[in-house]
């Protein structure tokens, strides 16, 4: 089990309103994560959740139970802390078996539990180790143990691997996602990573200023998304948000196109414009292009290797049925020849 | 200095040599600092050298050692040494904790407290001591009196009934402020998270002290415990101006015992055969305090 339901969760700092009233469902087994720029209140809700900050208002269920006013402990969640948090005089061993020592376990059941733990974790070898003595990544799966022995209704991760090298954050999302799968149990994950959004969750939670701006799957947020700011926010590189002349031949304040949707030739199309920079990595090519349609530049996406360069002139036409459409209000317009949102 | 950081791989042996003949002057000047009085007081020790007589100094050997180290009160002087740095220490250490966890709070004057707290560090010794004395511990208008006598108790003559332990009280007055700063700068540098991650762990508050926060302090109890430990070896001031070791010997101890041996008794010798006899002592106090604790310095 692990539902977890916000009701008119409200959360201020003196006169500083953090999270207005919120409204969120958790369903058991869901990897959820909340996303959002710095600041937007991601982590302060998930902190609610865990119980180490109070709601100034509202509800929180957990498995139908009122936790609103429980002790982090009583709420049978586990969290992994984006610094790791790890014990740093205690071994390997010790750090993992900690919430269960805690819970009065007996020593045989505390041993069988952190030598399972270790042993899907790869963490056998360095069990007797500090967490001084270890990399990184090992220090993030020695947290995600100690998470796990409590076997949890929910997991709580907050920014669990933005303090990895890149290369490392690929591989432990490889591994975050399959552990999700073998143990079915309810994550919730704070990223502001949108990439990280994308490729682990069932559910993304769209946040800005602490409101929820759009809740859906992955592709849901990417073909359909309820307003420019997730538009936006969702989707590397950026959308292309357009305004003025351009949006009103499709009657709309401001018309979207994803740098993916937009033809590109060296001979005809739609806009024509300049290269300003071209980002060539092989397996795509980006291009930034100077057009008088637009006073920033659009950003342009062609698969494999498109041989132009600086200065020189190309042609851009979007694909109409994935062109998206916002209102004056930046809220999005459904029709036109495309799913909608 | 060894030469292994080869930062600038330019010149290596020239500029360890220059760095040595740079630090040569300050290096000799500490030595003989150190050296100078440390062969002068072992050459005082060996011979019969006393300030009624002091152009009449024969070599005795160590006649003088043997004379210091079966004096009765030089054992009831070391168990007093002992009973001083130990006492002083447990109440240090123990109330320094205390007082930093409290002081770590935020409530509303916390830095005006945090100034009280320290205060009597920068008290001088023999004021302290006269103040204690006088001001607190006396019988008749000492403040500790006055209260006990309100509550319907009899007043306590400190001086003569318990003169060690007031000692230990005065000491351990004017190096708690000491511990409790460090301790609190110790307490103050434990992150958040650790402590939020065991409060999730199921850790109660007392779990999460003994666990958590006692361990994250230790380095700095460790350097307490070695500070304090140089500096109350030495008490002296302190017992001179409350109860000059007595009654008897009740509370002497080797540092009052070694000056008394030239104050009182003008024997040179003696005393510098009982200050040698300190030296060691304070150094198997050394060499067994860092094979103890001195291994939480590292890592």
């Amino acid at each position: 089990m692990g539902q977890i339901h916000l009701e008119k969760v409200r959360k201020t700092f003196g006169d500083v309103v953090i999270i207005p009233d919120l409204d969120l469902q958790i369903e058991d087994g869901e990897f959820v994560v909340f996303v959002g720029p710095s600041g937007c209140g991601k982590s302060t809700l998930l902190r609610l959740i865990a119980g180490l900050e109070d709601v100034t208002g509202g509800k929180i269920v957990i498995d139908g139970k009122d936790a609103t006013t429980l002790p982090p402990a009583k709420r049978g969640l586990a969290m992994v802390f984006q610094s790791y948090a790890l014990y740093p005089h205690m071994s390997v061993r010790k750090n993992i078996a900690f919430p269960l020592k805690m819970a009065g376990m007996d020593k045989a059941e505390i041993d069988r539990r952190v030598d399972y733990a270790a042993k899907t974790l790869n963490l056998d070898n360095y069990i007797d180790r500090r967490p001084g003595q270890l990399s990184g990544g090992q220090r993030q799966r020695v947290a995600i143990g100690r998470a796990i022995v409590r076997e949890p209704k929910a997991f709580l991760f907050d920014e669990p691997l933005s303090n990895l090298d890149a290369a490392l954050r690929v591989g432990m999302r490889l591994e975050i996602s399959e552990l999700h799968q073998r143990l079915k149990t309810t994550m919730v994950y704070v990223t502001h990573d949108q990439v990280e959004a994308m490729t682990m969750a069932d559910k993304i939670v769209v946040l800005r200023a602490g409101n929820i701006e759009q809740v859906g799957s992955p592709l849901e947020l990417y073909t359909a998304p309820r307003n420019t700011f997730v538009a936006g926010f969702i989707g590397s590189p950026k959308m292309n948000l357009l305004g003025g002349a351009e949006a009103a031949k499709y009657q709309a304040a401001t018309m979207g196109v994803r740098p993916e949707h937009i033809r590109l030739s060296t001979t005809d199309g739609a806009w024509k414009g300049t290269v300003k920079v071209s980002e060539h990595l092989g397996s795509d090519t980006f291009l930034h292009v100077e057009s008088p349609v637009h006073d920033e530049p659009l950003t342009v996406r062609a698969g494999g290797e498109f041989p132009v360069h600086a200065g020189d002139v190309v042609y851009l036409t979007p694909q109409e049925d994935k062109i998206h459409r916002f209102d004056d209000k930046g809220l999005a317009i459904k029709g036109n020849g495309r799913a909608t949102g | 200095m060894r030469g292994d950081r080869s930062g600038n791989a330019m010149a290596t042996t020239h500029t360890k040599s220059l760095a040595r003949a740079m630090m040569a002057p300050a290096v000799i000047v500490l030595l003989i600092w150190m050296i100078v009085p440390l062969a002068m007081t072992l050459y005082f020790s060996t011979l019969n050298y006393t300030l009624y007589n002091p152009f009449s100094t024969p070599f005795v050997g160590f006649e003088n050692y043997s004379y210091f180290l079966t004096d009765p009160t030089f054992l009831a002087a070391l168990a007093n040494t002992l009973v001083l740095v130990l006492g002083v220490l447990a109440i240090t250490v123990g109330g320094g904790i205390l007082i930093a966890l409290l002081l770590d709070q935020d409530f509303y004057g916390v830095n005006i407290v945090r100034l009280l707290v320290i205060a009597p560090f920068f008290v001088m010794p023999t004021v302290a001591a006269l103040v204690w004395k006088n001001m607190m511990m006396n019988p008749v208008y000492g403040v500790i009196g006055q209260l006990l006598q309100a509550v319907g108790l009899a007043p306590i003559d400190w001086m003569t009934e318990v003169p060690l332990l007031s000692i230990v009280i005065i000491v351990a007055w004017q190096w708690l402020p000491f511990a409790t700063l460090i301790l609190l700068t110790a307490l103050q540098s434990l992150s958040m998270d650790q402590k939020e991650a065991a409060e999730m762990d199921g850790a109660k508050a007392l779990s999460i002290f003994w666990y958590i926060t006692l361990p994250h302090m230790s380095r700095a109890i460790t350097v307490v415990i070695l500070i304090q430990t140089i500096f109350l070896l030495s008490i002296y001031a302190e017992i001179l101006v409350t109860t000059q070791g007595g009654p008897g010997s009740q509370s002497t101890n080797i540092t009052y015992l070694v000056a008394q041996q030239a104050t009182s008794y003008g024997d040179i010798g003696a005393a510098s055969a009982g200050g040698i006899v300190a030296v060691i002592l304070a150094n198997i106090v050394a060499i067994f305090l860092v094979r103890l604790i001195g291994k939480n310095l590292d890592a």
